[in-house]
């Protein structure tokens, strides 16, 4: 296991520089000069050359990478042009509410799928499973934003039961945080529970198909037991795979759902700050959501190693 | 999934329904591959809703009832009836108008993308599977590097930078798809060279060129089609998340992404201009899964053994 570790933290290495290179390059593939891009045009000249020095552009492109490798080597992500507080200020103020609505919205996601995608392979065939199967569909094909919207049309604008924008920190005030947070959580949710309940049934449907299953129906077990004992390890592999995979889709729909539910989080900041054409500020924090991503894809590479142990040897 | 960009792929679904129709006649493999895309259930479904939007996007012009830019505040927000078959925005343009040059859009954007990271990704496969070595590492790498951001963070920064506009968001959402495709080619590459065949035209004494023309390429364009057939049915539900973020068509243009955003300040009082638009995307893209899904199945590289 360590030497797994060990081989996959060095294969990041070199995507690791690379993702820093692209990053940085990202503000010269604007057209143009992303000076002006940056500031209206009435912005004066002086303010402009100010910029211009203190981001570096007015260097060879070497020299610039150069120094902008070497402060992120020492932690400095560069600076928002907008607020002028450094990016990891601006990012850590913005984390709690992503990873609230993040853990809240897989909760939902296994509560919701593993006994629908169990029920819909060991029932195949069956309302229960076209059910599943449906609702998988339609998840999957929904659009975030529109499962936000009809969300808000039913639960904010027709029943009032939730609020429809807004955000209280539950740790603060659970009632009114938690409140705050069912709306997005369930968007973000729903659409995950239909992934994992598409791979969950299908990985059943391939385990229930083995000869240990045969065996161990034939020794006398009880279907369900069957499933218990035998199947449902075996199945959970590929779910643990596919939500791994589903990562980066997690983190794009919470960057719309933070969006439509105005949270305000880390997705709502990449928004703001493109639109906003503080480009800085998006360098870096894409930088770190990369970052962010490559890691915990490396956790649950490892975790897939730890789950199988055929994969360590490979 | 909803937001997901790059599609959940081949590897994830359950073989169980393509298992069914493995019989594959000898002869006439083209008519065959439709025959069985046909046989599937919900594959011609998905035929007809994807043609009637290719009709809808082309003729655009001619079945527009109105002007889809042209204001009318005197009648903002009216419901919709004879004359506005599905009412009117907020400030008077024609729903039913705006969605049918949206239709434009979606496809445009697409079949576009997917289309540019199909011949990117193809190509850069093809050439890290044949020339192998560094090359091979380099390129790999850099489609790790791409695949190391969440696809829609990367096609919003990209598109920042590419400026708003139709052809931004193509060009981010090919760059997104690109690594996929490179992926899938070079693993193609590297299992058809090692075929007899090719030894064989290698020692026959053909140059690279013609073996990665002749024999790899078509023997490998099964699964890119099918990659692709999935993939356009996430590429146009990204345009849509862009253009509901902003990014894509600027305003006074139409988009469904962009006509949902405009009308979710409206949803109490004009519930129709988010729903006509929501509705037409989301039945759209269930049609172009079934294509894909159906074409997986016609053409399942399992199959071919």
């Amino acid at each position: 296991m360590g030497r797994l570790v060990l081989r996959r933290l060095l294969a990041t290495i070199p995507v690791l520089v690379l993702v820093t290179a692209g990053v940085f390059a990202l503000i010269h593939l604007t057209p143009g000069d992303p000076i002006d891009v940056m500031m209206a045009e009435s912005v004066d000249a002086t303010v402009k050359a100010n910029l211009r020095r203190e981001l570096g552009l007015d260097q060879p492109i070497f020299v610039q990478y150069g120094a902008w490798m070497w402060r992120l080597l020492h932690g400095d992500l560069g600076r928002s042009i907008r607020n002028g507080e450094p990016v990891i200020e601006n990012v850590s103020r913005r984390i709690r509410p992503s990873l609230q609505l993040a853990a809240l919205a897989m909760a939902i996601s296994l509560v919701l799928a593993t006994p629908l995608g169990i029920l819909s392979a060991a029932r195949r065939n069956t309302s229960v499973d076209r059910f599943g199967t449906t609702f998988a569909l339609f998840g999957i094909c929904m659009p975030n934003f529109l499962l936000a919207l009809l969300l808000i049309f039913f639960f904010g604008v027709k029943l009032r039961w939730l609020p429809i924008s807004g955000y209280t920190d539950p740790l603060e005030d659970t009632l009114h945080g938690l409140r705050s947070l069912v709306l997005p959580a369930l968007t973000l949710g729903l659409a995950l529970a239909a992934v994992v309940t598409r791979t969950l049934r299908s990985s059943m449907l391939d385990a229930l198909s083995e000869d240990y299953v045969r065996t161990a129906r034939a020794k006398g077990l009880s279907e369900w037991s069957v499933i218990r004992g035998h199947v449902l390890k075996n199945a959970l592999i590929p779910v643990v795979t596919v939500l791994g995979l589903q990562l980066g889709t997690l983190i794009g729909g919470a960057v719309i759902t933070e969006y439509v539910f105005a949270l305000p989080g880390v997705g709502r900041l990449v928004v703001d700050a493109v639109f906003a054409r503080d480009y800085p500020l998006v360098q870096g924090v894409v930088l770190l959501i990369a970052v962010g991503f490559i890691l915990s894809n490396l956790a649950v590479d490892l975790l897939y190693g730890w789950i199988d142990p055929r994969i360590r040897y490979r | 999934m909803a937001g997901s960009i790059r599609g959940s792929g081949i590897a994830e679904r359950a073989p169980a329904v393509s298992r069914l129709s493995a019989i594959r006649p000898a002869r006439g493999r083209r008519w065959a591959v439709l025959r069985q895309a046909a046989r599937t259930r919900l594959g011609p479904l998905g035929v007809v809703v994807m043609l009637i939007a290719i009709v809808v996007a082309l003729l655009a012009p001619v079945i527009s009832p109105y002007n889809p830019l042209r204001q009318d505040l005197g009648n903002a927000l009216a419901r919709p009836d004879r004359a506005h078959l599905m009412g009117t925005d907020n400030v008077g343009r024609d729903v039913l108008s705006r969605m049918i040059w949206g239709t434009r859009v979606s496809l445009m954007a697409g079949f576009g993308s997917v289309a540019l990271a199909m011949v990117t990704g193809g190509l850069l496969g093809l050439l890290a599977g044949y020339a192998g070595g560094r090359t091979d590492g380099l390129v790999m790498r850099l489609m790790d590097a791409v695949l190391s951001f969440p696809p829609l963070v990367l096609a919003l920064a990209l598109g920042a930078v590419l400026g708003a506009g139709l052809t931004g968001v193509v060009i981010a959402l090919g760059v997104v798809y690109t690594p996929t495709f490179a992926r899938l080619m070079r693993g193609q590459v590297l299992t058809i060279t090692a075929r007899d065949y090719v030894e064989a035209a290698r020692a026959l004494g053909a140059p690279g060129w013609r073996i990665a023309w002749h024999h790899v390429l078509p023997n490998a364009a099964a699964p890119i089609v099918i990659q692709a057939s999935l993939s356009v049915a996430f590429a146009i539900l990204a345009e849509a998340s862009l253009s509901f973020l902003g990014l894509g068509i600027q305003p006074p243009g139409a988009s469904w992404g962009s006509m949902i955003n405009a009308g979710r300040g409206y949803l109490q009082q004009a519930p129709w201009i988010v729903f006509w638009p929501g509705a037409a995307l989301f039945v759209t893209v269930v049609g172009l899964n079934f294509v894909g899904d159906a074409v997986r199945d016609a053409l399942d590289p399992r199959l071919r053994r």
